[in-house]
């Protein structure tokens, strides 16, 4: 039988001995064929045992490389839930058209919880002061998507080794009826067994790359040939420097009194609102280069580009708390 | 091939674990100075005499503010040749919940000692549940042997004591190394204080350990997560049973049986994504099609004819009790097991396990919060499952509150 699909090389190339049953060598997974399957088993395990799961799809390269391995998880057959983009009307118009054309390939149903709708319905209040973003707003439009689709289940692509408070995220992070995180009192998670116990109302979290390093989401956007969106390479653009970091020159963010516009090669280490996503100088313009770059900085990927990580030492614990990605 | 090792630490801050770890992460070039700047300078304000590395990841404003740690922090490192993934477990409160949690993934365990102290209680208790989640591997480090002027003397003593105790314990494989985590002595490279010391360095030995042997290679075990059915024009027959290879290696070709209900067929393909596969074996995660279309859904496990798992609804488990509400005999508790979820009720709690002392109480009633004990327990629906030291996978399940949905407790079936 022949069906569609099998243009990659084989993952997991294991040589047959004679027809023995137990070769000296071999059954060994890399460590990206582990963390592969690992999540690759959260996916179906959710699936199977939940009503409306659906997949957080920001365009960003964690949600690519999820994206990913969820369509491994259930080959030959279709993604079993949709893809889900809050989007904050603020996003760098390059991942808005890759995360529409990803989904158009995959024939997948795209929901996109607008923060700018929320504003001009006026259910919630923009910051409007110089240098505020509208990350914060994300949160009640997450939440309201939610509700409104009856989501039972969110797939996140949060990993433990980005911020110290996702380092004592769950797998299954359980979410009460306000959407809110209580991170004293989870669930202890053990071997493989996962408890999505949950009552109507309640969520879940998921976050099958927990155990993935940004350095493994490089490796295995290289070992898939993952397409990614442009600005993850180095390119020449204009930005201002701010509090240490390289902002991009926008409609959106011009730059501020005495602020001068310098052109720089630079790339972004991660993709989120353009008000509050800082670039780095760079002359990565390949994943190789880029895999090379990770490997000897010196710096987090949110300390070096995320400003609504600065705001305190607990910036991302308070917004996960209140329902935060 | 760059393979994966988890590790569970556990211990106290005044054994030098984090500054152990902090080591690791520093000398693998996991630490970024982002990270070292913002626990020094939280170690400042809050007047500590010293750099605090459990800061990296004790990232809750209550554990910053308290100074302890609340819950298993994970931190990740890589060397050229494997990546790790540490579990580390707070010494202190809930202790045995959390290095339960820890350690039921965990490749090794990595305990320390602090050389002028010799092994405590505390050392015991670690060492014994690292033996009852069954983790295949434990490094001892002797730590500060810069304090005992690297006497090989204080060395061999603390080895032979704690060799003396593990006797009694089902590890196969122990490893002692005398380290000085603030000097990083034998952490990396081998010491020059040290030469009497005829082993390796500790990340050395993390990373030549050899592990593939640890699975169950032997016993065909695949449990069904889920039911693949494309439902489209052109893969309108396909029927593929996915799931994580839980023991064994399955082939094309080979009979298998399908329990509980007894149906034989053979595996027709093995599917993946990136194309069929001429064997899977765990933690593989697959798509299995047979031969004939049987009646095969999730809970479902597939075995060989000749080599089958026990299938019964009267278990015996060693239970960890997870929350304050004590386990009473008659409780009723849902049970997930593989990929199976069934009810049950307690019949009977034979006894406690001390864990300092190793002995068995069984004049109990109750097991209370972070209690061990031996339980037998009756399911409404049969388990197909094999004993928890033959396989950690289809050998271990979760207690659940059916009315609160917590997880009240972890079980390994005897």
């Amino acid at each position: 039988m022949g069906y569609v699909g099998w243009n990659h090389p084989p993952a997991f190339a294991t040589v047959l001995d004679g027809g023995f049953r137990v070769p000296a060598i071999g059954y060994e997974l890399t460590h990206l064929q582990t963390l592969e399957s690992e999540a690759i088993h959260i996916f179906r395990e959710v699936v199977a045992e939940f009503e409306r799961p659906a997949l957080l799809f920001s365009g960003g390269k964690d949600s690519i490389v999820m994206l990913r391995v969820a369509e491994k998880a259930f080959w030959p057959a279709k993604l079993p839930f949709p893809l889900v983009h809050i989007d904050t009307g603020h996003n760098f118009p390059e991942v808005m058209a890759f995360r529409d054309a990803r989904a158009v390939q995959l024939s997948a149903r795209l929901v996109v919880g607008s923060v700018q709708d929320a504003i001009d319905a006026g259910t919630i209040t923009e910051d409007t002061r110089p240098g505020a973003s509208r990350n914060q707003l994300q949160t009640p439009v997450l939440l309201d998507t939610i509700e409104e689709n009856r989501f039972d289940a969110v797939f996140g692509g949060a990993r433990r080794d980005e911020e110290k408070a996702r380092a004592k995220e769950r797998f299954y992070s359980f979410r009460d009826e306000f959407g809110q995180w209580d991170p004293k009192n989870q669930r202890p998670e053990l071997w493989s067994l996962y408890n999505g116990r949950h009552r109507p109302g309640e969520h879940i979290r998921v976050f099958p790359l927990s155990n993935w390093t940004e350095l493994d989401i490089w490796r295995y956007i290289a070992q898939e040939n993952l397409e990614i969106p442009s600005i993850y390479y180095a390119h020449t653009r204009e930005v201002v420097e701010r509090d240490g970091m390289l902002l991009a020159v926008t409609p959106l963010t011009p730059p501020l009194a005495g602020e001068r516009v310098l052109s720089r090669q630079v790339r972004y280490r991660t993709v989120g609102d353009m008000s509050c996503t800082g670039a780095i100088a760079s002359g990565a313009v390949t994943v190789d280069e880029v895999i090379a770059e990770v490997a000897t900085t010196r710096i987090t990927e949110r300390g070096a580009t995320r400003a609504d990580d600065r705001v305190s030492e607990a910036a991302m614990e308070d917004r996960k708390r209140e329902g935060y990605f | 091939m760059r393979e994966l090792l988890r590790v569970a630490t556990a211990g106290s801050v005044d054994d030098g674990k984090s500054t152990l770890i902090g080591r690791l992460l520093f000398d693998t070039k996991s630490l970024f100075s982002d990270q070292l700047a913002a626990v020094e300078r939280t170690s400042r304000e809050r007047g500590d005499g010293y750099v605090d590395l459990a800061l990296l990841t004790d990232g809750l404003r209550a554990e910053r503010e308290q100074g302890i740690t609340i819950d298993v922090a994970y931190r990740y490192f890589a060397t050229p040749k494997r990546s790790f993934i540490l579990a580390d477990t707070p010494g202190h409160v809930q202790y045995t919940r959390n290095m339960v949690t820890g350690a039921s993934t965990a490749d090794l365990a990595l305990l320390l000692v602090d050389a002028r102290k010799g092994v405590l209680q505390q050392t015991r208790r670690h060492a014994f549940l690292a033996s009852l989640l069954r983790v295949p591997h434990l490094v001892l480090c002797v730590n500060k042997m810069d304090l005992v002027d690297f006497d090989e003397g204080v060395f061999e003593r603390i080895k032979d004591d704690f060799r003396a105790f593990v006797a009694k314990l089902e590890i196969v494989d122990v490893a002692t190394i005398p380290i000085s985590a603030l000097g990083g002595d034998n952490l990396v490279s081998r010491s020059p204080s040290t030469p009497w010391y005829e082993g390796t360095s500790l990340l050395h030995h993390l990373e030549e350990l050899h592990i593939a042997s640890d699975r169950n290679l032997i016993d065909v075990r695949f449990p069904v997560q889920w039911v693949v059915r494309p439902r489209t024009d052109e893969l309108h027959d396909y029927r593929g049973y996915a799931g994580q290879v839980a023991g064994g290696v399955l082939k094309p070709g080979d009979e298998v049986i399908v329990l509980p209900s007894g149906l034989t067929s053979r595996i027709a393909a093995i599917d993946t994504y990136d194309g069929p596969v001429a064997e899977a074996f765990p933690p593989m995660s697959v798509t299995v099609r047979l031969e004939d279309d049987l009646d095969v859904s999730r809970g479902d496990m597939i075995a060989r004819p000749a080599n089958q798992p026990a299938v019964g609804q009267d278990i015996d488990l060693m239970v960890c009790w997870m929350v304050d509400a004590p386990l009473r005999p008659r409780a009723r508790l849902a049970i997930k097991h593989t990929t199976r979820s069934v009810r049950s009720v307690i019949k009977n709690i034979a006894y406690r396990v001390d864990v300092d002392t190793l002995h068995r109480d069984d004049s109990v009633a109750e097991l209370r919060l972070n209690d061990i004990g031996r339980v037998t327990v009756r399911t409404t629906a049969p388990l197909c499952f094999d004993p928890y030291r033959r396989n950690r996978t289809t050998g271990s399940v979760l207690l659940i509150d059916e009315a609160t949905g917590a997880t009240v407790g972890a079980g390994m079936l005897l």
